[in-house]
């Protein structure tokens, strides 16, 4: 399944809504692109909501990685909404889950940011 | 080769497709032998996996370099057999992704998931000089190597498919 992905604001934190399937090509291609992007319009509050997302691979995982490093050097921060169980699961067993803060409400993680 | 066993076997480019490919190919047989769908995500991911390691690892994503990818059913269990033409690897020289220094690689995971999702793994020297990603999930119990599993008819069925 092609992953899509929609930003929107919610107050000073941009969220993106993503579906499909983030894996090795255009998941993950997709997934760098839109980080760079609001990185380049200095858009540092970001929250990728991952309701829609049921698979993410090594490569996958490794962009979600490589953008939260990205926005905490330019001082923002990145965090994640609405885990499917295989992606919780994933990032469980991968020790990822201590890394990202991640959120089951959205107007709960909105107001989490500084 | 007992006449209850299947094998399957393709040669598969060195691009992004095979991924997918092989994933769904091996879905296709698990599905088939009786795995329920949390162990057919885990074969999945694990086939990605290899495949993912051969394709930019093993083969440094040269098109003129082949992956092969094999599977072989047995009454107890389905082993997977990834081989690429890069210069192998050791086991052992894998940087552990749980370690706390490792945690914000961006890569470095496959691996580790490939050893979490399947019963057996191993990495040997594969007969292309690369490495050989061996790993194996036992069947589940009223799981089936039937004929039906790899689409051919009774004893061993062979496929081969260049290119993809």
């Amino acid at each position: 399944m092609t992953l899509r992905a929609t930003s929107r604001d919610a107050g000073p934190v941009t969220v993106v809504d993503f579906s499909g399937r983030i894996t090795l090509g255009d998941g993950s291609a997709l997934l760098r692109k839109t980080l760079r992007d609001l990185l380049e319009e200095r858009r540092t509050r970001i929250l990728l909501n991952l309701g829609d997302v049921d698979y993410i691979d090594s490569s996958g995982i490794g962009e979600l990685v490589s953008g939260y490093t990205s926005v905490k050097n330019r001082g923002g921060e990145l965090k994640l909404l609405n885990l499917t169980k295989k992606v919780h699961d994933l990032l469980q067993i991968t020790k990822l889950y201590t890394v990202f803060d991640v959120h089951s409400d959205e107007h709960a993680a909105v107001l989490s940011f500084r | 080769m007992t006449p209850e066993s299947k094998h399957l076997e393709v040669t598969l480019e060195t691009q992004v497709e095979s991924v997918n490919l092989a994933e769904e190919m091996c879905l296709r047989v698990a599905e088939a032998a009786g795995f329920g769908e949390d162990e057919c995500y885990r074969i999945g991911m694990s086939v990605r996996e290899g495949v993912i390691n051969a394709f930019h690892y093993g083969n440094q994503e040269r098109p003129d370099k082949k992956i092969y990818l094999a599977v072989d059913l047995t009454q107890d269990k389905m082993t997977i057999h990834v081989v690429d033409e890069g210069r192998g690897f050791n086991l052992r020289d894998v940087p552990d992704p749980l370690a706390e220094e490792n945690l914000l690689s961006t890569s470095g995971r496959g691996i580790f998931l490939m050893r979490a999702f399947m019963d057996e793994f191993d990495v040997v020297a594969g007969r292309t000089g690369g490495a050989e990603i061996i790993m194996s999930k036992k069947l589940p119990a009223g799981g089936s190597s039937s004929p039906n599993g790899l689409g051919g008819g009774g004893g061993q069925s062979a496929a081969r498919r260049h290119g993809s």
